[in-house]
C-alpha cells in the first residue's frame, strides 16, 4: 500500500472514488502523478456484495441524512431519501445499471437549441460535440460498451421481448438491448453477464463495469495511489493567494486529519460536491469556494423519471436478466410540436420482489395496490429517462437545522418542476401506456418520480465565468487548482444516463491536469 | 462515585401471536407442526392480533397465509422492544383503530386506516409491511419470485429469455447468448 505523506503538498487530492474520481485517479496515477483518493464509504468486493436486496441497499447506499423541499414527488414519497446514490469505494458505479448512451450533439447546445425558456437557466456546454466525441469513444472502449466498437448487444430478455413488441406495434424504430457497460463474454479482467437481475446489488460476476474493480485496483498497481476509505472530507482549505492548499477530513475513527495538496478535485456526486464547497466558505470566499458566479449548488438537474408497469395474462418473469437491458430512442429528439422541449428515452426496468412494492409503487396500499402485485409474474416494466431543464431555484443548500455525525449542516435539496418537465413526463407516460396497451396489457400502472439516481449540473461548466462554476476542463473559474470531476460539472443534463459522460469528462480532465502540471501552470 | 450496575437483557415475553400454516404452505415442509407461534417481547397478544389484521388490510393478498403477515408483526414487535418511542407509537396507533377494527369488514377496516393515513403510525406500518412482507420466503413462493440466482449460475440458462407468447427479437436489436 502506497502511503503519501499528509504534509506532501505535491499530491493531487481527489474526493470521491466513483465514475469521475475513480477514473481520474487511474488516469493521473498511470501518468506518474501521486494521488490521495479520499472515499467516505467502505470497500466492498464481488465476494462481499450481498444477494439480499435489503441488506445490499444498506451496504451500498449513502444513508447520511439529507433534507428536501419543493413540488417534486420524493418530498412526499421518499422524504428522507431525495436521491439514491452510493457511499462505497467505486461510488455509484457499484449500484448503477450499466446504461451508457451518449448525450446528443443538440443536447450539448441546450441554450441554442431550446432558446430563452422562461424560468430556466440554460447554457450551452463549453465543449463541442466533435471534441467530446473522441472521449466518448475512449470511454466506450474502456467500459467495453455493447453495440460500440464491434461489441455485440446483450441478448434480449423476457422483459425486453415485451418492450420490443410493444414499441414496434406503435411504430417505434430505434429499439434495442441498449448501449451497456456489461460484458457478454469475459474481457478486460471482468466476468460475463449471467443474467442474474441483481445489477443494483453489486454485480457479483463483475460483468458490469465499476471503478471498484477496474480503475481503482489499476491505479493502486501503479504505486502512485493512496486510497483512504471511510474518510469524509469536511473542508477544503486555501491560502492567502486564494489557491487551495489541502483538505480537512475525518478518518474512520472520527479523528480530524489534514492532507496537503497541489490540486484538489471534487467528485462527491452533485449533492455532496456543492455541499463541500459551500461548507468551505471563508472570509475570502464568503459564499463558498468557487462561487463568485452564485451558481454553486444551483441548476440542479435529476432527469425526468418514473416507472411504467404493465401486467399481462401470461408470464414474463421480468426479474430474470439484466435490469436495464433495453432502450427506445425514437423520442430522443427535439420536436416542440409534442408540447415540450428536449427528449427522453424509455429504458427497460425490473425490480426484485422485496423492492418492487415500496419503490416501484410508492404511496400504495389496499386492495387495488395488492391486486396489481398479485400479477408480479406477468409484469413488464420501463423507466422514463428524460432531460429536465436547469432552473436557478432548483438547488443544493446547507440545512442549518439538521447536522451530520460531524456536526456539519446536511445538504438540502429543493426541486420544483418546470412546466416543460411535467409536459415531457406526461408524454412519456402516455406513449408507454399506449405501447403496452397495443399488445394487450391487462393494466398499466405509473409511478410518481422516484428518488434521483442521476444528479447533475450543480457546479456547472460554462464558457463565461458569470454563468457557472468551472471552465471546459472542470477547472473552477475562481481557483485554478480546484477542479470539479463529477456530474456536477455538466452544463445541462441531456437525456442520457450520466455515467459514460462523467467518465469521458474525467479522461479529458486528466489529460489537461497532467499537461498543466508538467507545464508548471498549476 | 457511582458504581455501574451490570445489566442483563431478559427475553421478557409480553404476549404471543399464533396461527396455523396453510395445508400447502412452503413452510409446512420444514415445520414440525402446522401450528405456529411468535413470542412477543413488547406488544400484547391483542395488539399483535390487531396489527396483523392491519397489515393484511394494507396488503390484502387473500391466498397469502397469516404466517407471512406475522413476519411483519414480529419485526415491529422486535423493533419496539428496543425503541420506547416506537413502542408508544404502536400502542397508541392500535388503540386509535378502536376495538371493532380487528373484527370489522374490509370496508370498515379500510375506512379506519384511511382516517389515520397521514399519521406517523400508519406511514411506518405501511412501509414496514411492504419491506418485510415481500421479503419473506412465503411471499417469494406466493408471487413466484425466484430471488437471487448467482448461486445457481444466473438465469442465463434458466429462463431469462424463455417467453414464447411474443415473437423473438431480431438479431440486430438483440445479441448472442454465450453458449
Amino acid at each position: 500500500m502506497t502511503r503519501i505523506d499528509q504534509t506532501d503538498d505535491g499530491a493531487v487530492v481527489i474526493i470521491g472514488s466513483g465514475a469521475g474520481g475513480g477514473t481520474l485517479a487511474h488516469e493521473l496515477t498511470r501518468r506518474g502523478v501521486k494521488v490521495v483518493l479520499l472515499e467516505a464509504g467502505q470497500r466492498q468486493s464481488l465476494a462481499s456484495f450481498s444477494q439480499n436486496p435489503g441488506e445490499a441497499f444498506g451496504q451500498l447506499t449513502w444513508l447520511d441524512p439529507r433534507t428536501q423541499s419543493g413540488s417534486w414527488d420524493p418530498v412526499k414519497t421518499s422524504p428522507t431519501l431525495p436521491v439514491w446514490i452510493c457511499k462505497t469505494v467505486g461510488g455509484t458505479t457499484v449500484h448503477w445499471t450499466g446504461a451508457t448512451p451518449r448525450i446528443r450533439p443538440w443536447e450539448l447546445r441546450a441554450r441554442s437549441t431550446y432558446g430563452d425558456v422562461p424560468g430556466a437557466s440554460l447554457i450551452d456546454w463549453p465543449i463541442a460535440y466533435d471534441e467530446l466525441k473522441n472521449y466518448y469513444q475512449l470511454a466506450e472502449r474502456r467500459l467495453l460498451v455493447t453495440r460500440r466498437n464491434g461489441n455485440p448487444g446483450l441478448p434480449a430478455s423476457n422483459n425486453f421481448k415485451v418492450m420490443y413488441a410493444a414499441a414496434k406495434k406503435v411504430g417505434y424504430k430505434r429499439v434495442h438491448t441498449g448501449y451497456m457497460a456489461i460484458n457478454t463474454r469475459p474481457a478486460d479482467g471482468r466476468g460475463f453477464c449471467i443474467q442474474q437481475g441483481f445489477c443494483v446489488q453489486g454485480c457479483k460476476t463483475g460483468a458490469k463495469w465499476s471503478a471498484l474493480y477496474t480503475e481503482i485496483p489499476r491505479a493502486e498497481a501503479t504505486g502512485n495511489l493512496d486510497l483512504r476509505t471511510q474518510c469524509m472530507v469536511t473542508r477544503i482549505e486555501h491560502g492567502a493567494d486564494g489557491k487551495v492548499t489541502g483538505v480537512l477530513y475525518r478518518d474512520g475513527a472520527g479523528q480530524e486529519q489534514r492532507q496537503k495538496a497541489r490540486i484538489v478535485c471534487v467528485a462527491g456526486n452533485a449533492i455532496e460536491t456543492p455541499r463541500l464547497l459551500l461548507l468551505s466558505e471563508s472570509a475570502k470566499f464568503p459564499h463558498g469556494l468557487a462561487n463568485s458566479s452564485g451558481h454553486l449548488g444551483r441548476n440542479y438537474c435529476h432527469h425526468i423519471n418514473g416507472f411504467i408497469w404493465a401486467t399481462f395474462d401470461k408470464p414474463v418473469h421480468f426479474w430474470r436478466g439484466v435490469v436495464l437491458g433495453g432502450i427506445m430512442e425514437d423520442e430522443t429528439v427535439n420536436e416542440p410540436k409534442r408540447g415540450f422541449l428536449g427528449g427522453y428515452h424509455l429504458e427497460l426496468i425490473a425490480l426484485d420482489l422485496p423492492t418492487f412494492p415500496a419503490v416501484g409503487m410508492p404511496y400504495g396500499w389496499g386492495r387495488d395496490f395488492a391486486s396489481f402485485i398479485d400479477d408480479y409474474r406477468n409484469m413488464a416494466g420501463m423507466f422514463i429517462n428524460g432531460e429536465d431543464l436547469s432552473q436557478p431555484t432548483n438547488r443544493i443548500t446547507l440545512d442549518d437545522k439538521v447536522k451530520d455525525a460531524n456536526g456539519l449542516p446536511v445538504a438540502h435539496v429543493h426541486v420544483d418542476e418546470h412546466a416543460n418537465d411535467k409536459a415531457m413526463r406526461q408524454h412519456a407516460r402516455m406513449q408507454g401506456t399506449k405501447m403496452y396497451e397495443a399488445i394487450g396489457a391487462k393494466r398499466v400502472v405509473l409511478s410518481p418520480t422516484t428518488p434521483a439516481t442521476h444528479n447533475m449540473c450543480t457546479a456547472r461548466m460554462s464558457a463565461h465565468p458569470s454563468d457557472g462554476v468551472a471552465n471546459a476542463h472542470g477547472q473552477t473559474h475562481d481557483i485554478p487548482n480546484l477542479f470539479i470531476s463529477d456530474g456536477s460539472a455538466f452544463s445541462s443534463p441531456g437525456s442520457a444516463n450520466p455515467t459514460l459522460t462523467i467518465v469521458a469528462l474525467a479522461l479529458r480532465q486528466a489529460e489537461y491536469i497532467a499537461r498543466q502540471m508538467t507545464a508548471r501552470a498549476i | 462515585m457511582t458504581i455501574p450496575v451490570a445489566r442483563r437483557e431478559f427475553l421478557h415475553v409480553t404476549g404471543v401471536l399464533t396461527g396455523l400454516l396453510a395445508a400447502g404452505s412452503p413452510l409446512a415442509l420444514l415445520a414440525p407442526s402446522r401450528a405456529w407461534a411468535v413470542d412477543l417481547t413488547s406488544l400484547t397478544s391483542a395488539e399483535a392480533a390487531t396489527l396483523l389484521v392491519a397489515t393484511r388490510t394494507i396488503a390484502p393478498h387473500d391466498k397469502l397465509e397469516d404466517a407471512a403477515y406475522a413476519f411483519v408483526v414480529r419485526a415491529l414487535d422486535a423493533a419496539a422492544a428496543k425503541d420506547e418511542a416506537l413502542h408508544s407509537q404502536l400502542k397508541e396507533g392500535v388503540a386509535s383503530l378502536g376495538a371493532g377494527f380487528a373484527g370489522g369488514s374490509e370496508s370498515v377496516r379500510v375506512e379506519a386506516l384511511r382516517r389515520i393515513e397521514s399519521t406517523p403510525f400508519f406511514q411506518n406500518l405501511r412501509v414496514q409491511t411492504l419491506l418485510v412482507l415481500y421479503s419473506t420466503p412465503l411471499a417469494y413462493a406466493y408471487f413466484g419470485y425466484e430471488g437471487e440466482a448467482f448461486s445457481k449460475g444466473g438465469y442465463l440458462q434458466r429462463g431469462f429469455n424463455d417467453l414464447r407468447w411474443l415473437p423473438d427479437v431480431p438479431a440486430a436489436d438483440s445479441g448472442p447468448v454465450l453458449a
